[in-house]
């Protein structure tokens, strides 16, 4: 990823491309888009990472998680017709030079989350992903949340407290 | 925007984060829950560790290959609109957060107002029919009539404070209430209050007179 924000770097985009578009275009279509749809829109959530790749934050997300948070916007533009209202930038964006050790601990994280995941009774994972891949409703979605996300929302939240400090 | 971030004391519940996370909110709701993340850090780091139950759930949704060509038809959209030059620089003293100036159109000097009685005005937003997101501004120390609530009705504090039965709210916090809360918002005497309210179903009024002007109203 710092490779494409720093220095436009193509082979990084092409391996990143191999890796994820794939990936997105089966989410969409598991949330319910025509194959030649989620094709299409595939390739926008791609350009979009392009566009945005220096806006990404290692200390608080895995790049996986980054690009759902695209494919998702995207999603409920193309399915839903609908705007989709996202949080204001922090104004000062992620710094230039992100500590190793956070972005390390943030895949360690991810992991670990994944595999807590796929330890989920089947009942419940499937409800999971019904609730991310799907339209879910607002009390469904309340059985849901129970997953252990103790560390990493600590991290992220650590990740925040040092952005404003490093402001001033 | 600067907002006093360690302040607000009333949070959004993790169902409302989740949905927001999953991208199932209806437009109203995403509004003031976005509203609330800017302002608010703690939220911001929990909506974002709910990301990564998206993120996860990609890293094993499995593949669908791509048609051939994809590659270089991306690099090639790439190449015919270049990247963006970054967003201006963000107004630090504005009231509103940016996901709400942007439906505003501006600042709290660009609501639209309009009277509903008693000092009271409001501003609807455009948005999708399922949920209604509404600007309110309550004067100092006026009350807005004691009311329940069909469905889910949140209440974001922008400017002033308010308080109910219940509790305090001041800027930044965020009230959720429901079919059982039954409740006479108060705004605080030391300034006028501005808040933004989503309601997915008409509120209820329990006096008279306000259920007769409620059609008026549109609350």
């Amino acid at each position: 990823m710092a490779r494409i924000a720093t220095a436009q770097d193509r082979a990084a985009f092409a391996e990143l491309f191999g890796h994820f578009a794939p990936r997105v275009k089966a989410f969409l279509v598991k949330s319910g888009a025509s194959p030649a749809q989620a094709e299409d829109c595939a390739q926008d959530v791609m350009v979009t990472v392009w566009r945005k790749a220096h806006q990404f934050d290692p200390a608080r997300a895995s790049v996986a998680t980054w690009i759902f948070t695209i494919a998702r916007n995207r999603r409920i533009d193309l399915l839903r017709k609908e705007k989709r209202p996202e949080p204001e930038d922090l104004p000062w964006g992620p710094v230039p030079e992100p500590d190793q050790a956070d972005s390390l601990a943030v895949q360690e994280d991810s992991e670990r989350l994944a595999a807590a995941i796929a330890a989920l009774p089947e009942k419940q994972r499937a409800l999971i992903e019904q609730a991310y891949f799907g339209d879910l409703s607002h009390r469904e979605i309340a059985e849901v949340t129970g997953l252990p996300l103790g560390t990493i929302k600590s991290r992220i939240r650590l990740a925040l407290d040092r952005l404003r400090h490093a402001m001033g | 925007m600067t907002t006093e971030r360690n302040d607000i004391r009333h949070h959004l519940d993790d169902a409302t984060l989740t949905a927001y996370s999953a991208g199932s909110l209806p437009e109203a709701f995403g509004l003031i829950v976005a509203s609330h993340v800017s302002m608010c850090d703690d939220c911001r780091a929990r909506l974002e560790s709910f990301d990564s139950i998206g993120g996860a759930l990609l890293a094993t949704v499995g593949s669908d290959a791509l048609a051939p060509g994809a590659l270089d038809r991306t690099l090639a959209l790439i190449d015919a609109d270049p990247t963006p030059p970054p967003a201006p620089p963000q107004r630090d003293d504005a009231i509103l957060p940016a996901p709400l100036r942007d439906y505003v159109g501006g600042d709290i000097d660009a609501i639209r107002w309009r009277s509903v009685g008693m000092g009271v005005r409001q501003a609807v937003l455009s948005t999708s029919k399922s949920a209604t997101a509404r600007l309110l501004y309550i004067p100092a120390g006026a009350a807005m009539p004691d009311h329940g609530h069909r469905g889910v009705e949140m209440t974001l504090v922008l400017q002033g404070a308010f308080e109910d039965e219940t509790d305090r709210f001041a800027r930044g916090d965020i009230e959720i209430a429901n079919e059982a809360t039954h409740h006479t918002p108060v705004a605080d005497i030391s300034a006028d209050c501005i808040c933004l309210a989503v309601t997915d179903a008409p509120l209820r009024f329990r006096g008279l007179i306000p259920r007769l002007a409620q059609p008026f109203l549109g609350i």
